[in-house]
């Protein structure tokens, strides 16, 4: 199956160290706009939450959920400088969603590949 | 063998591959019909398949074993939903446990085959892979749009291509 071949392909062969749950956290956290845009501008610079908030119309309150959802799928990092909170991107995992996408489109490349071989084979091969 | 069209729909969760294929209908039709040709596809080379259980009928079950570089064993099955041979083919596939009973805890995928008759005797084959009802598999097609992500995601690309995949 598709979602199997693309959860075994990740974990087996590609990523090796990020489980499948850990990639749907990745994509959750992706599925949203702004978290989308904090980690573009993140990966640029280190930000603080404040300098954050200012950016998006929404409260302190809503953009420290967003960090916090980035946090979690290991998109985005935060640490403490004084009394604020520094966050800051984590290419990694980003790389290795994009790999998990590619796969995904991949596997059917492969197998339909493999009917085209199989199809040119004589019927006695 | 060409892939035509390639269409992910995130409303639908739905991917949807089309080839065409130099071969009849007939022919094509084997590769899903043959658990012999079947085994030969469904895994990538790494990880063959060895097809256990093939009943293409409806209600019916397909049972196969992915072996793994390692000797690691994937078992996995298909649950027949409806067959019109040799132009369609509907099926549920899930992840089995190591003694091949269906594990109910990972999701399944809907996959619908049609085959269609070309002028000149080829065929097109349209797969239609339906994702489960899961927000991230949803986002996992959506990411994936030919039409293009957004601008935060192509610059997302842009800082990741230097650095090679």
């Amino acid at each position: 199956m598709v979602l199997v071949a693309v959860r075994l392909t990740y974990n087996s062969m590609v990523v090796g160290s990020v489980d499948a749950e850990r990639a749907d956290q990745v994509f959750h956290a992706l599925a949203d706009a702004t978290r989308r845009d904090i980690v573009a501008v993140v990966l640029a610079g280190e930000q603080s939450v404040s300098e954050l908030a200012r950016r998006y119309p929404m409260s302190f309150a809503a953009v420290q959920k967003h960090v916090v959802v980035l946090e979690r799928a290991g998109l985005v990092t935060k640490r403490r400088e004084g009394r604020e909170q520094r966050v800051g991107g984590n290419i990694d995992t980003l790389r290795e969603a994009h790999h998990l996408l590619n796969q995904l489109e991949a596997i059917w490349r492969q197998r339909l590949d493999r009917i085209g071989a199989i199809l040119a084979d004589p019927p006695e091969a | 063998m060409t892939v035509t069209t390639v269409k992910k729909d995130p409303e639908t969760r739905t991917l949807t591959i089309s080839a065409q294929f130099d071969a009849p209908v007939a022919r094509v039709w084997q590769v899903w019909d043959d658990p012999r040709q079947l085994e030969r596809w469904w895994g990538p080379p790494t990880y063959p398949a060895t097809v256990l259980d093939h009943d293409l009928t409806p209600g019916g079950s397909v049972t196969y074993l992915m072996t793994g570089p390692g000797g690691d064993k994937h078992r996995g099955w298909w649950r027949v939903i409806a067959v019109d041979a040799p132009h369609r083919l509907e099926f549920e596939d899930g992840f089995a446990d190591d003694a091949g009973n269906p594990n109910n805890t990972l999701p399944t995928t809907t996959c619908r085959v049609t085959l269609h008759e070309q002028a000149g005797g080829g065929t097109r084959m349209e797969i239609e892979s339906t994702f489960p009802d899961l927000q991230a598999m949803q986002q996992l097609t959506e990411m994936g749009m030919e039409e293009g992500m957004t601008a935060a995601v192509g610059q997302i690309d842009q800082l990741l291509t230097p650095q090679g995949h």
